[in-house]
Formats: C-alpha cells, structure tokens, sequence
C-alpha cells in the first residue's frame, strides 16, 4: 500500500492509498482523478494516462522501457519526468509519491 | 421538487466514463446505469486478446471496481433491458413491467454483432465473441491439437485467431471477400497481416464465403459453396457489428446508421444524450459524420455528454484512433484513412514487424498505421490534426526524428 498524491494541471489535490500491484494510471481511475483518461486500460497503446514523476521521486520510480519511452518522446507537452503512470506498479518503495498531471492527455 | 434524475441505457465504456464525469462536472442528481450484462462496466478489448488466453480476469477487466460507483452514488440495474422510452412522460419502461421518469436519459446502447444468416449457427461450438458470458462458453471448446475456424477476418477474428493458435489450436480463418481485414484497412496492411499469420501458422482462406455450419451433437464442419469444407471443434464468426438503435428508433429519434448526435451529444431530443458506438455525429477534423467503433469515441463523446448535461458544453473535436495486439504486433492506428490519394510507408513493411503507413490527401497527412512504431503513432496524431504539408522524403527516411516533421 502507497499514499499516492495527483495533482493536476489546475493545482487540484488528491491523496489516494493505492494497493501494491495496482498501476499509479489504476490509482487515479479508482479514485476518479481528473486528469488520467486511461483509454486503452493499461495496454500502454494510447498515453492518455501521461504523467510527470515529480523530480524527488524520479530516480526512486525507475526509467520507461522501450514502447512506453517512444510513446513519451512524441507526446505533446513531453518532459524529462514524463511516465505513462499504466507502467508504473505500486510497491511500498513508492509510498508517498507525488505525480503531476498534464493540462491534456491528447 | 422531486430529485433530478439521470438515466443511462447500456453499461459499457461510455457509462462507466459518464458517471464519473457528471460527478467531476457537478451534477448532483441521482445516476442510474441500465445494463441487460450481469456484470459492472468491463473493457471489452480484452475479449479477444488478454480475457480470451486467460491471462486477465474478469475483476482485471473491470473499468472501475465497485467502490467508484459507490462514491460517486450510482444505482446499477444489471441483467435488464429497458423495453421504450416515453418522451412525453419522459420515462424509461423496464422489462419487468417497471417505468422511471428521467429528467436526463443518455444512451449508450453499443452495437449488436452482425449475424450470419446461415444454417447451423446455433450448433454448440458456434460463437459469437461481444461478450464475457460468449467468452466464457467459448472457452469450454478451446484445446490443445483441437480445430478453430475463424469466420470473418477483421481485427475481432484475427486477434481471436491469434490467441487460439498460441494456446495450440490448429486455426483457420475464413474471409468472404478477396483479402481480410477489407472493410477497414488499406491492401498494403492486408498483406502485411496476411503474411504475418501464415507465418505464425495460421491458416488464412479468401473468397470463402461460408454457406452452411454442420455437425451433430457438437459443431463438425464449415461448408463454403459445393466444394470446400473446414473441420471444426470450434467456429468463431466475426463479421462486424451495428450500432443498437432500436430503442431510440421506436422513441421517434432521428436515425441515420447510428442514433444522429450534434456535437454536444444531443439526439434530435434535447433532454435524451448518445455516446459511443450507437451514435452517428459530426467530426470537424474530417468535415462529415462518422460512426465509430472504438473505445476511443465512448469515453471521449461520453465526457462531452456529461458536460452538456452539467450546463458546461464542448463540442467534440476529437481525433479517433483504435489499437489491436496480435502476436508480438502493436498496431495503433490514428485518424480515418478514408479519402486518401497517396500511402506514404516508413520502415520495412515487406520483410520485417515494424513499420508505420502514413495515408495522405494532397500532401497532408489523414491517417496512420502505426505497426511496432509508437513514435509514429504519437507524432502522426499531432501531423493530423496540425494539418500540415509533410515532407516525404523526411517521413520515409527512418534516420530523420519523427519530431523533426513537425518543426
């Protein structure tokens, strides 16, 4: 179990406890977040789930792999931090993480 | 003044998104979701791919677990069907004899599979795949040496053909016209996925219009014309579906192969919504309606609705895209590629598994098949919509950045 903390494009918070094994993209779906769409349900085929890993947590989250970093790279308003959160599995590692969201997922 | 309520007819993608969006967008009145399944909102992509082989359950394909709807207060009616709607009385009349007045009513009915009108359909071993519940039964005729035939190759059967050729069936897909995948792709993505399931073992057989289904006390064979049969332990048909407009149409609304919808999701009556598969609406992008068969147009037209029902109207201007996983191949695919003059390819689309076919209209960029190639995927949808004029020599030299078309 993490404390996982969104906050979106407007400066809106949300702390959710989301359960190990579940994706950070799942987190916010289960706890209706604005801001993660989440299309294809963790297919990592739309990057409508995009976030931005917030800096102190960067290193800790861990690197895309390959299909997740292409599909980052070209995605509007892509930043360094930029993850898909579908491809991000919560540990207890990762309790207190702190994701921030785009303005858009499209 | 009673409670202000509303109700939503079809528990599929486009519900499972409105009732959290009218929540996000303000609205405080109660939310009912019809549904004739037996089960919460599930994505139905992994019908044929993930759900099929077994790797995800039916909790893993929930779109939301029950705690979302308990907090955002929705009452599900599961295993029902709502039988009319009267727009005077503004009520919806339920199977069980039952009426609810509404004061806001969205369908999102979905589609229902095309039928193939042949004898022997209803042999046991024959299926449709829409559902969990066609799943569930399929699964009981899936073995290990034992035979499928696959009929129809669009993406439902040849994503299905794959699954059951890696749980070691022998599968043979039977199209009716001269190449699969016909009604919704380009020749060159045909012989690409052509080559790729003979490749794979799979058996691919065009120009196989099916003629009758027989067998005894389980299915036996597929029959085509006088002369060809395919045996069987298992026949999936997939030829397509259509959108569920029965309801709307006995309700008077307008109707035009799909519910009519403007771009705020209004049918021709202003207190009754559409969204997803069941509707027919306008895209700018394109200039002229469509009818979409994705989760893409449920979720976003879905948001839309919810907005015009919260007092907070957007048009939908959305880019469509769609996705199929089959064997080690991710095809994206964005925009509509209807219209095009000119394929433009990106990468070895002969020989190899990776490569991306951009569609274009005097120069511009209208649609993309984007096949292992997630970069052109992503930048071909910013292409599209940006509208410009591509550099082609730049778009067919994979040495050249996809962002640098852009710039």
């Amino acid at each position: 179990m993490a404390l996982i903390k969104y906050i979106e494009h407007n400066g809106t918070e949300h702390e959710v406890h989301v359960e190990n094994g579940l994706s950070v993209m799942q987190g916010a779906v289960d706890n209706m977040v604005d801001g993660i769409v989440a299309e294809c349900g963790g297919a990592c085929s739309c990057a409508t789930c995009h976030c931005y890993v917030d800096e102190a947590w960067f290193d800790k989250v861990g690197a895309a792999k390959e299909v997740e970093q292409d599909m980052i790279e070209c995605a509007a308003e892509s930043k360094p931090t930029s993850r898909l959160s579908c491809q991000i599995k919560v540990t207890d590692e990762l309790d207190g993480l702190v994701v921030h969201l785009p303005e858009s997922q499209y | 003044m009673t409670k202000q309520n509303c109700i939503i007819v079809g528990a599929g993608h486009a519900a499972a998104q409105l009732v959290t969006s009218l929540r996000q967008q303000g609205w405080e009145g109660a939310i009912s979701v019809m549904g004739d399944e037996y089960f919460l909102p599930y994505h139905r992509p992994p019908l044929s791919k993930d759900y099929l082989s077994g790797r995800k359950s039916i909790d893993d394909i929930l779109i939301r677990p029950p705690a979302v709807y308990e907090k955002a207060r929705v009452r599900f009616g599961l295993g029902l069907r709502v039988e009319a709607i009267n727009r005077t009385d503004k009520t919806v009349l339920l199977d069980d004899g039952e009426s609810i007045s509404y004061q806001k009513l969205v369908l999102t009915t979905g589609s229902h599979v095309r039928k193939l009108p042949v004898p022997g359909t209803d042999l046991p071993g024959v299926f449709y795949l829409r559902a969990i519940r066609d799943v569930e039964q399929i699964k009981g005729f899936i073995g290990h040496g034992k035979k499928a035939v696959i009929i129809g190759g669009g993406y439902i059967g040849l994503e299905t053909a794959a699954v059951l050729k890696q749980l070691g069936m022998h599968v043979t897909v039977l199209e009716a016209m001269d190449r699969v995948l016909q009604r919704v792709t380009t020749e060159e993505i045909s012989a690409f996925y052509t080559r790729v399931h003979m490749e794979e073992g799979i058996e691919i057989v065009t120009n196989a219009a099916v003629s009758s289904i027989e067998g005894g006390k389980n299915v036996q064979k597929a029959v085509c014309g006088d002369d060809q049969e395919f045996a069987a332990d298992l026949i999936i048909i997939g030829i397509g579906i259509s959108p569920a407009t029965e309801l709307a149409e006995a309700a008077g609304l307008d109707i035009d192969d799909g519910i009519l919808v403007n771009e705020f999701a209004r049918t021709s009556d202003p207190d009754i919504l559409a969204a997803g598969d069941c509707t027919k609406h306008y895209n700018p992008i394109y200039d002229r309606h469509v009818r979409l068969e994705s989760v893409q147009n449920a979720v976003d037209q879905a948001t839309i609705a919810a907005g015009t029902i919260c007092g907070k109207p957007k048009p939908y201007n959305a880019l469509p895209w769609f996705w199929s996983d089959q064997f080690d191949i991710k095809l994206q695919i964005a925009g509509l590629s209807t219209g095009f003059d000119q394929v433009v390819v990106r990468g070895d689309m002969a020989n190899g598994r990776s490569f991306a076919a951009f569609y274009l209209q005097e120069g511009r960029i209208l649609a993309v098949d984007a096949i292992n190639k997630p970069k052109e995927f992503m930048m071909g949808k910013q292409l599209i919509t940006a509208k410009v004029e591509v550099d082609q020599a730049k778009l067919t030299d994979e040495a050249v950045p996809m962002k640098e078309l852009l710039s």
